[in-house]
């Protein structure tokens, strides 16, 4: 029924991460890879020719990229458990928009908090905060952005969580303290195995920002 | 069924123009408002408060935005509506529209604003980078009559508005684009033919006047 799965991943890519979170719900084996990015495998070249990005999933030897419409094709090839997207397509064009924002705003700006300073740092780190409000908003009062269950926004979305620490000590300021709702969803998604399984350790994010910015020759 | 259905439009952007074609490749009536982009109404404001940029589609009331969501949006409240999907129903060829349709927005449209936005190096990077692209979009078409297969697709959609953009491209970037990429400009004649495109395009003489007058504006300021 699977067939074969493999992921080349980056561990700290929160993209990557989207991808074994959906695996993971779908409680699907595969084969995770590593990938070097100073020193690309053959394979991530041959599947990935147009980008030579990670993640990439392949299945049964036919390559899927970029994260969101990796867990779309998985939402769909394994649709008789856990699914993702709703089925109203409103609310599905919904979640979908929700996720290319995380896509447009939370990477760059987030990015900007540890690769820039001064003004520039400080203009990042005031969008981040607005950006994160306006996700916290769409939240309401459900327990996840799918509403009552886990959906594909809570995917797209929760991978950054683990950013969060290094934004935080990079920027100079504490998200729960702005946003203590998505937080206390962030935790909730924590509870879960797929999320927790997948997500790496903030600390080692921050270290490993850290070592890149000396590798990258950023002060 | 029209009263349900407005898109807030603005007849040169690439992007509304995507929407125009899927609606008018599923036979849909709608009711366009175009705006006024240095004037924007309160509707649009009120709609897409997040970005506050058309194309919106307002379907009962309520608004979808970012064009390649509300493609694929309108592919599946009216599947119906034509006798082929949009987008295909294996996941696999679904997920490769999609990851073209996300290249067309990744690649052309920031390089290709810079072909007839920018001067100097900038425009020479650009116009290298942009040929690059559109060959690139020529292998994956190969011998294909649409990037869809045999049928026009998301990703014919996706990308056949900025043919409009080609007149001011060449003559900004002073190349030749069916020089460079034959196939590429055969599949654009070939979607051309259809009545949802040619009727959902504005003339590439045009659109050139009015890149160009929106240069001038960024260079005036």
């Amino acid at each position: 029924m699977e067939g074969e799965v493999v992921l080349l991943d980056f561990w700290p890519s929160m993209f990557g991460m989207r991808t074994r979170i959906a695996l993971a719900e779908k409680q699907i084996k595969y084969e995770y890879r590593e990938e070097d990015l100073r020193n690309k495998s053959a394979l991530l070249l041959q599947m990935n020719p147009v980008h030579k990005k990670i993640p990439v999933l392949i299945h049964n030897g036919k390559p899927i990229c970029e994260s969101l419409i990796q867990v779309q094709y998985i939402d769909e090839v394994w649709n008789d458990r856990a699914p993702l997207l709703p089925p109203n397509p409103y609310q599905r064009a919904t979640a979908r928009f929700w996720a290319d924002f995380v896509d447009k705003k939370i990477y760059d700006l987030g990015g900007k908090l540890w690769r820039t300073k001064g003004e520039e740092q400080e203009a990042a780190k005031k969008e981040l905060i607005e950006c994160l409000k306006l996700l916290e908003g769409q939240l309401g009062d459900n327990p996840y952005f799918g509403g009552k269950d886990f959906g594909f926004l809570d995917v797209a979305l929760v991978p950054f969580y683990c950013w969060f620490y290094t934004y935080e000590k990079f920027g100079r300021f504490s998200i729960e303290a702005e946003c203590p709702k998505l937080i206390a969803w962030a935790k909730r998604c924590m509870q879960k195995e797929s999320v927790a399984k997948s997500l790496a350790d903030q600390e080692k994010i921050y270290d490993f920002v850290l070592h890149l910015k000396k590798a990258l020759g950023i002060e | 069924m029209a009263d349900e259905l407005v898109l807030l439009d603005f007849w040169h952007s690439p992007f509304a123009m995507r929407v125009r074609i899927a609606l008018a490749e599923k036979g849909i009536e709608y009711e366009s408002r175009e705006e006024d982009l240095s004037n924007k109404s309160s509707l649009l404001l009120k709609m897409n408060p997040v970005y506050k940029q058309i194309p919106v589609l307002i379907h009962r009331g309520r608004p979808v935005c970012e064009s390649l969501i509300i493609v694929e949006y309108i592919d599946e409240v009216w599947p119906h509506k034509s006798p082929l999907r949009l987008l295909p129903s294996s996941p696999y060829d679904k997920a490769n529209a999609m990851f073209w349709a996300d290249y067309v927005d990744k690649k052309i449209y920031p390089s290709g604003k810079l072909v007839w936005g920018a001067t100097g190096e900038v425009q020479e990077a650009a116009k290298k980078e942009m040929i690059e692209n559109l060959k690139e979009l020529e292998g994956e078409l190969g011998d294909k009559p649409y990037f869809g297969g045999e049928s026009f697709g998301f990703t014919d959609v996706a990308l056949i508005p900025f043919y409009t953009w080609f007149y001011a491209l060449e003559t900004c970037g002073d190349f030749s684009i069916i020089e460079e990429c034959p196939k590429l400009v055969a599949w654009t004649k070939r979607c051309m033919q259809r009545e949802s495109v040619s009727k959902s395009l504005p003339d590439q003489y045009k659109v050139y006047c009015f890149l160009m007058e929106l240069k001038n504006k960024f260079e005036a300021k």
